[in-house]
């Protein structure tokens, strides 16, 4: 354990970023820089229709196929299976396809416009099948389309006994909250290069987050052992938990090919195919019935959180598990029922996203709260000043509070910053004002966000890292945990660095390779930082002391004492390295069954004020300024953290106010940047980032995890204060400003026929 | 096959890019985007959508800012091409970086990565026609660029930060 007392140097300093240089310069080499000799091209036949048998697969005589590699399910060697959780979803359709863009078939060319030509000849049709939509449609179970009753999985975490509140609560509010899928819109699409050799394997070069997930998918499509296939990641342009599932089926795919072709295969996919073929965020729907009393504390509650898991099961499960325990927020709730649901229905498996289940259903509670104070007759802070969780109070899993959490301090801060209190007034007072047409009000939301693996999902990862000393004194650090701009490389080399009291360029980090690196767990769930940088940080202090056994290095030592004893060690025994493996703290417990338990080992918490204006003749809601403070345990590295933090919030605000997914018979018609919307440069607001600090005892150098938490909380802030500035009451979210308009001008069912307007057309009907 | 699929044959054309005077054979109707790609192997500048929303493939044409997927290799012949190649061409070897990547490295502005090179190009020609811009002529002149991973904010500072150090040498 580091001393705390100890004055880090290169932990808390914004280092250059380690592979920044190659970034600006444009010298990193992403997938598609890529190029291997005699190196086809590959691209999918996907499914036209959500549901039914494929009756008929047509490759007209136009074209001539015979130059063309031709990929069907019959071509797999080993399980025509994603092997992730459960093995329900198949790498290829074989004679029936459960949602729209399902791929069937994969074709290879030298010539990638042959390829699209290709694609578009081919006719398949089908016996189509009746698809579910919705949510609702799948509760209904009008079809069984997984399993025996359409649900993927269900949650239940209770505590104190729920039933005996509600005869005593001052009052009882319901509501039902709604959230929509978002796509992550990572700026570079999905892309590998698949190799197969008959003695060798298959290899994998991608854009991609978790290497051993795709190690572990392709031994078991192509029923190879583990040393037969081997997984690199190419450096990764963005990705946002949309290339932590899908990386595997886009790698099955080149690797068919290149088995059938005997030659290299990149697979690119273009935007299109990319949004409309890919993961999104879970579409959400969470109903809360809660207790309170007269002064607006929580008795109690129940929470129904219910998320579309689109055709296959996925990472559905692990999604409702994280969205399930934090929909009580950071409240205390003595008694409090939370029953989840992940249901299938016929569109593209939805999977991980930033947040992972939590920005749904905290953004219902978070609306929620601000609900409760109006029929209470309190304000949005008020409400929550009193219901947050203290020091020896417990969550909705039972897990204890730890004495250094101050949730009343993070709020003061974010009203104090954000001038809360006389804004808002200002703005109550200009509301009054029917001649201005800009309404203006600030939002509230707080909550929390759980670092790590969910409850014992640390403990079945069993993760390990490592450290080399090379004979010079130089240090390289060997984990699967990647990079893709949040800036893995550069803090666990901080981190590495400071343990070993190295200047920072004297460590770098192994390209992500799994024939060269132990398998660190998969780069998602906020937990690198904090569970592999404490790895990182154990490795380096059992390279220490094996120095200190074997050379008699000196404690404390220079880096030049360092590097002359890793030669001498070097030369005398070959190599120098070392490997931690995950050990569960003692403190830390947890019950699968009763889903009761820590959790997490640490959670970071969070306030945030969003300042929005709605203009009632546009319809438009802007946000005018952001405020975000959190606490994240020790900051390693001030600029990355704030421009987590910055850009966390900034797709928080798209989840929010702009990003719609427009569904179309199951099929994403807006699979185009030009019609589906994120912030520009011109649409967010000033964000201010504060950090405080509780500590937390578990993560290196108290550090905790931080990529998630920004995307919890802008959207409730913006839509408490759209709704107080309105005085509507918004539950859904995206909320464009056609939903705005639709909302605030409620159409009659049945307009009576006018004469002057004889055909009237409804709001948001193709004119 | 019709007359409208077959594409028009090859041909010679000749530009400037980062200096040097280049001659390709290209369909003329090729995306620029993909002859500096393929043809000449500056990955450097990258594709994000392929449809002039992204600017991920931004590149200077005669100093004018342009989405490379959009331009035809043939509307190119006889112009001047800079790409984040051409910015710094001893920052391959550990040389000094431009002030503007030196900023964008120093302040944030890059995180993963791949909207870089088209979000430095940018900056370079908004300083060239305003070399001291106030947050909202930054805002502006990089509203064609998008960028999933920092929320602009700390883009907006290396912009800034670039502004300071080229106006003091």
């Amino acid at each position: 354990m580091p001393d705390p007392a100890k004055t880090t140097t290169v932990v808390g300093a914004s280092v250059a970023r380690k592979e920044g240089r190659d970034k600006v310069t444009g010298a990193a080499r992403y997938i598609d820089d890529l190029v291997l000799p005699g190196m086809l091209f590959g691209a999918t036949v996907r499914s036209t229709i959500q549901r039914g048998k494929i009756k008929q697969i047509t490759f007209p005589s136009y074209i001539n196929w015979s130059e063309f590699t031709i990929v069907t399910a019959q071509d797999i060697p080993g399980k025509n299976c994603i092997a992730l959780i459960l093995d329900d979803q198949p790498c290829l359709a074989d004679g029936a396809v459960n949602h729209a863009e399902e791929p069937i078939l994969l074709l290879a060319h030298e010539n990638r416009h042959q390829l699209t030509k290709a694609v578009a000849a081919i006719q398949i049709t089908y016996d189509e099948l009746p698809a579910l939509n919705t949510i609702e449609e799948s509760e209904s179970r009008q079809e069984i389309i997984w399993g025996e009753n359409n649900t993927f999985k269900t949650f239940l975490v209770e505590k104190g006994d729920v039933d005996a509140v509600w005869s005593q609560a001052a009052h009882i509010v319901e509501a039902e909250y709604r959230t929509g899928a978002q796509e992550q819109l990572y700026i570079e699409n999905n892309g590998i290069i698949a190799v197969h050799h008959p003695q060798d394997g298959v290899t994998i070069w991608g854009s991609l987050q978790c290497p051993y997930y795709v190690h572990k998918a392709m031994m078991k499509l192509f029923a190879l052992p583990e040393d037969k296939v081997r997984v690199v990641q190419t450096e990764t342009g963005g990705a946002f938990g949309g290339k932590e599932e899908y990386p595997s089926m886009l790698a099955g795919h080149a690797a068919l090919l290149a088995l059938k072709s005997g030659r290299p295969v990149k697979m690119i996919y273009d935007r299109a195919e990319d949004m409309a073929a890919t993961t999104k965020r879970h579409p959400s729907r969470t109903r809360l019935r809660t207790a309170i009393d007269a002064h607006g504390k929580i008795l109690g509650g129940e929470i129904e959180f219910v998320i579309d898991g689109g055709a296959y099961a996925t990472l559905s499960s692990v999604v409702l598990s994280r969205g399930t325990i934090h929909a009580g927020g950071p409240y205390n709730w003595p008694s409090i029922r939370i029953r989840s649901r992940a249901m299938a229905t016929n569109v593209p498996p939805h999977g991980a996203f930033r947040g992972f289940g939590a920005p749904q259903s905290l953004f219902a509670l978070e609306r929620h709260m601000d609900r409760l104070a109006q029929v209470v007759g309190i304000s949005p802070t008020e409400i929550r000043r009193r219901n947050f969780l203290q020091p020896g109070q417990t969550t909705t899993t039972q897990q204890a509070v730890p004495n250094e959490v101050n949730l009343p301090l993070l709020l003061d801060r974010a009203l104090e910053l954000s001038n809360y209190e006389a804004k808002q007034q200002a703005a109550a007072n200009q509301n009054k004002n029917p001649a201005i047409s800009k309404k203006k009000a600030l939002g509230i939301a707080a909550f929390l966000h759980g670092a790590g693996f969910t409850g014992s999902g640390e403990r079945y990862l069993d993760s390990v890292a490592g450290v080399e000393a090379l004979p010079d004194g130089t240090v390289r650090i060997l984990v699967s945990s990647t990079e893709f701009g949040q800036g893995t490389n550069t803090v666990l080399c901080q981190i590495a660095a400071e343990t070993l009291s190295l200047p920072y360029t004297s460590v770098s980090i192994a390209q992500p390779d799994t024939t060269a690196v132990p398998n660190s767990g998969p780069t998602v769930a906020s937990r690198t930082i904090m569970v592999v940088g404490k790895l990182v940080h154990s490795a380096c202090v059992g390279l220490l002391q094996t120095l200190r056994a074997t050379q008699s290095l000196p404690d404390p030592a220079t880096p030049e004492q360092f590097a002359l004893a890793c030669a001498e060690h070097v030369a005398k025994h070959g190599n120098l390295k070392s490997y931690a493996r995950y050990q569960a703290p003692k403190d830390v417990f947890w019950d699968d069954e009763k889903y009761r338990g820590e959790a997490y080992a640490t959670y970071a918490w969070a306030v945030y004020v969003a300042e929005v204006t709605v203009d009632l003749l546009t319809f438009s809601a802007t946000v005018d300024n952001f405020v975000a403070v959190q606490e994240v345990g020790k900051v390693l590295h001030p600029i990355l953290a704030q421009g987590q933090i910055i850009g966390g919030v900034a797709q928080g605000i798209g989840f929010a106010l702009y990003e719609k997914v427009l569904w179309q018979h199951g099929r994403m018609r807006n699979n185009q940047m030009t019609n589906y919307i994120m912030p520009t440069s011109a649409d967010l607001p000033p964000i201010h980032v504060h950090f405080e600090e509780f500590g937390n005892p578990h993560g290196a150098y108290g550090a905790k995890g931080i990529g998630e938490l920004p995307m919890d909380g802008p959207a409730p802030a913006i839509l408490n204060a759209i709704s107080a500035a309105t005085g509507h009451e918004f539950n859904s979210i995206p909320l464009l400003p056609e939903d705005l308009f639709a909302a605030l001008n409620p159409m009659p069912e049945n307009p009576p026929p006018s004469p002057q307007q004889q055909s009237p057309v409804p709001v948001g009907a193709p004119q | 096959m019709t007359a409208a699929d077959t594409p028009a044959p090859k041909q010679k054309i000749s530009f400037v890019v980062n200096g040097e005077a280049r001659t390709i054979s290209a369909h003329p109707m090729a995306r620029l985007l993909d002859v500096l790609r393929l043809d000449l192997q500056l990955t450097g500048t990258k594709e994000g959508c392929g449809e002039g929303e992204c600017g991920s493939c931004s590149v200077l044409l005669d100093g004018v800012l342009v989405n490379s997927c959009l331009v035809p290799v043939l509307q190119a012949a006889g112009t001047d091409i800079l790409t984040i190649e051409g910015l710094s061409p001893a920052a391959s070897s550990a040389g000094k970086l431009h002030p503007v990547q030196q900023a964008f490295l120093d302040c944030g502005g890059a995180q993963c990565g791949i909207c870089t090179p088209g979000m430095i190009l940018a900056t370079v020609q908004l300083l060239a026609k305003n070399p001291s811009p106030d947050l909202p002529a930054i805002r502006e002149g990089l509203s064609g660029n998008l960028c999933r991973c920092t929320g602009y904010l700390q883009i907006f500072q290396s912009v800034a930060e670039a502004a300071k150090r080229l106006a003091t040498p």
